[in-house]
């Protein structure tokens, strides 16, 4: 049980994310999170202004239940599984961290600077999850997946299209990462 | 009964993500910084199994639970989509810390805020879905 309470390392981790996407393929679906954003704004009706929105969205039910599920796993995860242990990040990332101005590194999952309420309901950080938010929904969408369709599935499938992907997933990543956060969080 | 597995991947795969730490923020910084090993173990080894095992089932010819035969389909041929949509969704993954999947899960970890990120995410998308036909791809 301990082991459990513990973070789990990456070699116990990363397995068990392939394990995910193969039931999803033995089941005779595929592993894509963000094909749920399309079928929500179809739900929603959005297929009134855009043939993309206009499909049989029942058929992603199935999808949909696994959202359920992972918001479900989230909530036993951080109420049973969990020690409340610090996450073990480097001391560099630490450091850096405190330098932006980040006081809490790795206490919580989020850090409070960017999803307590407190900043959230200022101008500048609900523009930060706003901005941060769209520009995953158009991205993922536009690249036609995201980390699960295409870094997990695509790759296991040697999807030459999902390789350049995730290469555009790094090239935005390290650009927000090494130039942008400094100016939104520096001094 | 029939969507019932989907409920039960759907959990395993919110206490992976979470207990992995693959859904924090920090995580995300830390892998873009080059500073630990920890993602790319995650994604590399996920990848390396992936791998591995769909080419045992398309090799052995494996049936899904449905009794039809394995089929991932091939994404479309392109580079544009793939190379700028990425990038696109590369800032906002570094910015938010989340992707589609973790942020579902974190809702689930109790944080609330994240219903910001959800709903901007799906403008995000609704507008994708106004500008597909005038987007290179």
């Amino acid at each position: 049980m301990e082991y459990i309470l513990q973070p789990w390392p990456w070699y116990v981790s990363g397995p068990l994310i392939a394990f995910t996407m193969l039931m999803l393929v033995y089941f005779g679906k595929t592993f894509g999170m963000s094909s749920n954003l399309q079928t929500l704004c179809s739900i929603g009706g959005a297929g009134k202004y855009s043939d993309y929105f206009r499909f049989d969205w029942k058929a992603q039910r199935w999808n949909l239940t696994v959202v359920l599920g992972a918001i479900i796993g989230g909530f036993i995860a951080t109420q049973f599984l969990s020690d409340g242990s610090a996450i073990a990040l480097s001391s560099e990332t630490i450091s850096e961290l405190n330098n932006l101005g980040f006081n809490e590194v790795g206490e919580s999952l989020l850090p409070p600077e960017i999803y307590s309420w407190e900043n959230v309901l200022s101008a500048k950080g609900i523009s930060i999850l706003v901005i941060a938010g769209f520009l995953v929904g158009f991205g993922t969408r536009y690249a036609g997946g995201c980390t699960s369709g295409h870094a997990i599935t695509g790759l296991s499938n040697l999807q030459l299209p999902s390789l350049i992907a995730v290469i555009g997933f790094f090239i935005g990543g390290l650009i927000m990462t090494f130039f942008i956060l400094p100016l939104i969080f520096g001094a | 009964m029939k969507f019932l597995k989907f409920l039960l991947v759907g959990i395993f795969f919110g206490i992976v993500l979470v207990k992995s730490e693959a859904v924090s923020w920090y995580r995300i910084y830390e892998m873009f910084k080059f500073q630990s090993f920890h993602m790319y173990g995650i994604i590399g080894s996920a990848v390396f199994l992936g791998v591995l095992f769909i080419w045992i089932f398309k090799k052995y010819k494996v049936k899904s639970i449905e009794g039809r035969e394995i089929d991932l389909a091939p994404k479309d041929k392109g580079v544009a989509r793939y190379i700028l949509g990425g990038t696109i969704f590369g800032f906002g993954w570094a910015l938010a810390g989340a992707c589609p999947g973790p942020m579902y899960i974190l809702v689930g970890t109790g944080v609330f805020s994240m219903f910001i990120v959800i709903g901007a995410a799906l403008l995000g998308t609704f507008i994708y879905g106004l500008l597909q036909n005038k987007l290179p791809h």
